[in-house]
């Protein structure tokens, strides 16, 4: 038993170095979350981009998993969440660091992190026409999965009600 | 020489509904670009108006030859969200079903890759000898594809002790019949002159668009969820991780050849080690705190994720369903370029993309 609770503090050891380092970088951070292999790390939208950065050049964080898009019609607000992960450093292959920006459910637009990570492409573009959101510098914002003329709003939002329900 | 646009699709050649519109000069591809979509269902909105349990069936129906696969992270986020550790036993069954799963996923895509090259015998082959695979899933979980098996806490049943004997018997035979395979298809001069060398995908260019599954790791990234971020009890399991520096088709054939040797391995060390006791936790509800938690498998085709956001409610908040097909769609353009025309039906089935999990 001692053992197995002697890895677990050092895995969340290096959680917290991490989390640290991004903390001591940005200090207007909004929230950090640290679960045993999981970070959230929550900035605000014009932070984004600058955060986004140092977490691939300087963390070693190569490639995004998955680009998510939450509704939260109660404040009015979306959150989009990068989940990063990497492939090039073997020591924290098992980490992923979720970044997230809340932006205005009014003028839903934020930056295309596709400069960073080309891995983005076809999730942006997804949360693009689920939710409507749109990636400023994305070279190719179109429909990808929604009928060419689906003509309601974009089906992820809350106030979507699938027929039926 | 002038251009021609041709779009290939959405009426599927064996695998799917997916389109391809391809730029052709002569008889070489200069450009394509994936149009999919054609089987979306909305499974993650689905997911918001249906309960913890009721979400299991539908999660796995866009992935129905890897149902293990496919909700084994749902599963596994779900159960961080309710802080509940689930018996020994029952982990080893989750993952001999997986590795079930694996194996017979990837005979589909071998079967499939015989129709590609009109090899006749490789699809019926794989066919034949998935039967057996799912035959031993149907012991165990007591349906042939889709099971709805693993439910938060553990699996739904126990499964019979004549399984450990069918096991060993299935393994034994297709130990040997995997042999015939490499005679017959991968050391064909046919299948080696249309895939050796054909829709190269770079390490660089494998790690920069963030791909995944076998063909991650024929672009010679020794990358595994199962070993990566190590989930059940794989940590207690022995196994390789096949690898290849060739990054082309053929490789991506021969990492399923040799990931189906490693499975029978798995299986065989889980029936072995499997301990006696319950295989689910007596919960009287499925009651889930407010929080998120993100968990991903090593499923057959690749890295399968969900992100799971409750708010304590009796219905998820938020699902977000991220599938290897769907992150492997960006390599289409990578690997056609330069491909002949005739080569492009083996290069798109090589990544062993399939349109229905892509869409979801």
């Amino acid at each position: 038993m001692l053992e197995t609770s002697n890895t677990e503090s050092t895995l969340i050891e290096r959680e917290q170095k991490l989390a640290a380092d991004l903390k001591s970088r940005f200090d207007d951070v909004l929230e950090i979350t640290i679960k045993p292999k999981r970070i959230k790390i929550k900035v605000k939208l014009e932070k984004l981009l600058d955060t986004a950065n140092y977490i691939n050049n300087n963390l070693g964080f190569d490639h995004s998993t998955s680009v998510s898009g939450v509704d939260y019609p109660n404040s009015k607000e979306f959150e989009v969440v990068y989940h990063l992960s990497t492939y090039g450093r073997e020591d924290i292959r098992d980490i992923v660091i979720a970044l997230s920006t809340r932006i205005s459910r009014d003028e839903p637009k934020t930056q295309s992190l596709i400069s960073i990570w080309p891995s983005v492409e076809y999730s942006e573009r997804e949360t693009f026409e689920m939710f409507g959101i749109i990636f400023v510098g994305h070279p190719k914002l179109e429909k990808l999965l929604l009928p060419e003329d689906w003509n309601d709003i974009p089906p992820l939002r809350k106030d979507f009600k699938p027929p039926g329900r | 020489m002038s251009k021609l646009s041709l779009s290939v699709g959405p009426q599927h050649p064996g695998s799917g509904h997916m389109r391809i519109i391809l730029t052709l000069s002569g008889d070489y591809i200069i450009e394509a670009i994936p149009d999919p979509g054609y089987v979306h269902r909305g499974e993650e909105k689905l997911a918001e108006y249906r309960t913890y349990i009721q979400n299991i069936p539908h999660l796995e129906r866009p992935v129905l030859l890897d149902a293990t696969g496919a909700i084994f992270p749902y599963i596994l986020a779900v159960e961080d969200l309710m802080n509940i550790i689930v018996p020994e036993r029952a982990q080893f069954i989750r993952v001999i079903m997986a590795e079930l799963n694996r194996i017979i996923s990837h005979l589909y895509y071998m079967a499939i890759y015989g129709i590609f090259m009109g090899h006749s015998t490789m699809f019926m082959w794989p066919v034949g000898d998935r039967e057996v695979f799912i035959d031993l899933a149907n012991n165990i979980a007591g349906q042939r594809v889709s099971y709805a098996f693993l439910v938060p806490g553990g699996v739904r049943n126990d499964m019979p002790e004549i399984v450990k004997e069918r096991a060993e018997k299935a393994c034994n035979y297709f130990e040997k019949h995997l042999i015939e395979y490499e005679r017959i298809f991968m050391n064909n001069p046919l299948f080696e002159k249309r895939t050796k060398g054909v829709g190269i995908l770079s390490k660089q260019d494998a790690i920069r668009l963030g791909v995944v599954g076998p063909t991650l790791r024929a672009s010679g990234v020794k990358s595994d969820v199962r070993k990566d971020d190590t989930y059940s009890v794989y940590d207690q399991l022995d196994f390789e991780i096949p690898v290849s520096n060739a990054c082309d088709s053929w490789s991506r054939a021969w990492i399923h050849m040799e990931e189906m040797r490693q499975s029978m391995s798995i299986i065989r060390q889980c029936l072995k080690r499997i301990p006696a006791g319950p295989v689910k936790l007596n919960l009287k509800q499925i009651k889930v705190p407010p929080g998120e938690s993100f968990s991903r498998v090593e499923a057959a085709r690749g890295t399968l994720s969900y992100y799971l956001i409750s708010d304590g409610g009796k219905v998820p908040y938020r699902v977000r369903i991220m599938t290897p097909s769907f992150r492997n769609l960006i390599t289409i353009p990578n690997i056609m370029k330069g491909v002949m025309l005739a080569d492009m039906p083996p290069t798109y089935w090589g990544i062993d993309y399939w349109p229905v999990e892509a869409d979801r």
